[in-house]
């Protein structure tokens, strides 16, 4: 994508967003409150930064968007957009653009007057229009679509369109709404590349609505991991990946999911250990070094232990082993690495290997895993149990 | 060679039957047209065509008052149906409340009244207001009669247009008329135009009011057909003339539109 700042001026304004006590309810034919899509959602979102929401759908991520685009009213709380309070602003006073899911163009119109109707609404005058259009259209490689009908475009184009559409307004914060759902997957990595480098140029604030875990990791500085309208955690990719707060994250981020194992710490030759619940065959794992720290506020207490796939692994080395032989259920083989799906007494475990070593189904499988990369996380409440 | 299917058949004979006997009256009116009196009493199929009734027709009464009336009639109640109905479907498609369909239903319901029930009470209001023959008049009576099937149409096709795109256009800075008239009747044109025929049609074709509340100054067509069946008698051939000269111009623009006019009636149906 060629350059595409040159002449697209910094917004004047910060472009700061921040959430307070956001409430969003929706009611039934009688006016009965039905669904609480957001349940008070406090979020601050510095300016210039790409923040994704995350989350299952119906997890209220769209909703929240939109009520900070201002397409639906507020029930309680504020919104603030580079520092003012916006709940009674309209949308097109709120300094925004929109990227929507199924592109939203404008089908009677050509491209060139689908990414001018907002300026020409703006009242700019023709020359300062065209040569925006033009400009953003070169960036984005439309320059030879202007003529055409949105109907007459590939869908990677419809949504390069109405990328440029939002781009061309020149506003101080960006809100997209799931806008490669519709792509194929190739299209899907291209696009999110394009996005990747339209925010390392323009340096505006983006805020990113996605179900797509890849894509939140990928594009985001920071995620908001969401479900059934609060939030989850928020927090760099790396961070969610490494700490998550809860067990929702913990299943949520990474795939395959985390292998969740709910049983209790129980103390043995004074010694702490994880017992799976259920007999026979319960899986049993020494809580050592800094587990066993954590371990010990929660004596006989029930907690599930948490362990990625990626951190299962074939190899000894500084490692604790498990004292249980999983059999090789069945493989999915990668390439670069494999998923193994692992089976002892009808307990199941995901482990991702790396490597090009051919596993067999039937085979016995010894797992190891380092305590550093095992999560523990309190049974009742879901929080992940930290060190003191 | 295809097979030959005697369910087929049926049907295709069931329909050509059903269309003949609609446009049978059409056809018969047509040729008593162009007969003489006498003629139209047979049920011939062959005569000499004669202009005659269309003569006496054009001498007896002049034509022009009643059509211009009646295309006065049919634009301005179906503009200013629109003037309601879009703003009104706008609101009920993109906007709803837990009463819009309700409203809906209700709107319909007026229609399901016989019109000879507030005959009495409209024609005083009528005279209170002076609205009697009085083109204005007509107008506003037709656009309350057609309002409920113009808001009925209008939400129809709005409801088929996706509400991001306004949602874009709201972003993008239009306010409510913009988003509207920039967006919302160039997406719908179709379905609106298909509105604004049928809408033409049935105030074109609509007779009770016109000739209970206008005489001369304001009668439309229909009051023209209607002062040829005279308590003097019937005659059939300058009857079937004027009704040919009232319903020509709708028939013409009828066929000239039919395929845009079943298109919109059957809009939504299948996707």
């Amino acid at each position: 994508m060629p350059d595409m700042i040159a002449g697209t001026p910094p917004s004047a304004n910060n472009g700061s967003v921040r959430v307070r006590g956001l409430v969003k309810t929706y009611a039934n034919e009688r006016g009965h409150a039905i669904v609480t899509a957001a349940k008070g959602l406090d979020l601050e979102i510095q300016d210039g930064e790409f923040m994704v929401l995350v989350g299952p759908s119906g997890c209220g991520k769209s909703t929240t968007l939109r009520l900070i685009a201002g397409l639906e009213d507020i029930t309680s709380g504020t919104i603030e957009i580079g520092g003012k309070v916006v709940n009674q602003v309209e949308p097109k006073d709120r300094g925004i653009a929109m990227v929507f899911q199924n592109y939203a163009l404008y089908p009677h119109m050509t491209v060139f007057d689908n990414m001018a109707f907002g300026l020409k609404l703006a009242k700019k005058k023709k020359e300062e229009i065209r040569e925006a259009v033009h400009r953003v259209a070169t960036a984005l490689d439309l320059d030879k679509l202007l003529d055409r009908k949105p109907q007459a475009l590939s869908g990677g184009q419809r949504q390069r369109v109405a990328l440029g559409r939002a781009i061309v307004r020149n506003p101080k914060v960006f809100l997209f709404d799931e806008p490669l759902s519709n792509l194929d997957a190739q299209m899907r990595v291209q696009m999110r590349s394009e996005i990747t480098r339209l925010h390392a140029r323009l340096k505006t604030t983006m805020i990113y609505v996605t179900h797509d875990q890849v894509e939140a990791m990928t594009l985001g500085d920071r995620i908001c991991v969401m479900q059934d309208g609060a939030i989850m955690q928020v927090a760099d990719p790396l961070t969610l990946y490494r700490r998550p707060a809860n067990l929702f994250v913990a299943g949520f981020i990474g795939s395959p999911s985390m292998n969740l194992l709910r049983g209790r710490v129980h103390r043995r030759d004074g010694a702490l250990w994880f017992v799976q619940d259920g007999q026979p065959g319960a899986l049993t794992v020494p809580l050592t070094g800094q587990l066993e720290k954590r371990a010990s506020r929660y004596p006989e207490k029930a907690v599930v232990f948490g362990v990625r796939p990626e951190h299962l692994t074939a190899a000894p080395g500084g490692t604790v082993t498990v004292p249980a032989m999983f059999t090789i259920e069945f493989v999915e083989q990668m390439g670069a690495e494999a998923i193994i799906y692992l089976k002892a007494d009808g307990r199941s475990l995901v482990a991702r290997v790396y490597g090009e070593h051919i596993y067999k189904p039937g085979e016995p499988f010894a797992i190891h895993l380092n305590p550093e990369q095992v999560h523990l996380f309190d049974a009742e409440t879901g929080s992940v149990i930290e060190e003191q | 060679m295809e097979a030959f299917r005697p369910r087929h058949w049926f049907f295709g004979l069931l329909g050509w039957l059903v269309a003949l006997i609609l446009f049978f009256p059409i056809f018969w009116m047509t040729l008593t047209a162009f007969k003489t009196e006498q003629q139209a009493y047979s049920p011939s199929l062959f005569f000499l065509p004669t202009l005659g009734s269309f003569r006496e027709v054009f001498s007896r009464s002049n034509y022009v008052p009643f059509a211009l009336n009646s295309i006065y009639l049919s634009l301005g109640s179906t503009l200013l149906c629109f003037l309601f109905a879009i703003p009104a479907s706008y609101k009920m498609a993109f906007f709803p409340t837990r009463r819009s369909q309700s409203i809906l239903v209700w709107m319909l319901s007026t229609k399901m009244m016989p019109s000879v029930g507030v005959l009495l009470p409209i024609y005083l209001l009528f005279r209170t207001a002076g609205l009697l023959d009085s083109i204005s008049g007509l107008v506003l009576i037709c656009t309350l009669l057609n309002l409920p099937i113009a808001v009925w149409m209008s939400y129809t096709y709005f409801c088929e247009v996706p509400a991001a795109i306004l949602e874009a256009a709201r972003v993008d800075g239009a306010g409510v008329l913009r988003e509207i008239w920039h967006i919302l009747t160039p997406l719908a044109l179709p379905g609106i135009a298909s509105t604004a025929l049928l809408l033409i049609v049935l105030s074109w074709n609509e007779a009770f009011w016109s000739i209970n509340l206008t005489s001369a100054k304001a009668a439309p067509l229909t009051v023209f057909i209607a002062s040829y069946s005279s308590p003097e008698g019937l005659f059939w051939a300058k009857l079937s003339a004027a009704s040919l000269l009232a319903v020509a111009p709708i028939m013409v623009m009828g066929w000239l539109t039919q395929k845009q006019l079943v298109s919109g009636l059957t809009f939504g149906a299948v996707k």
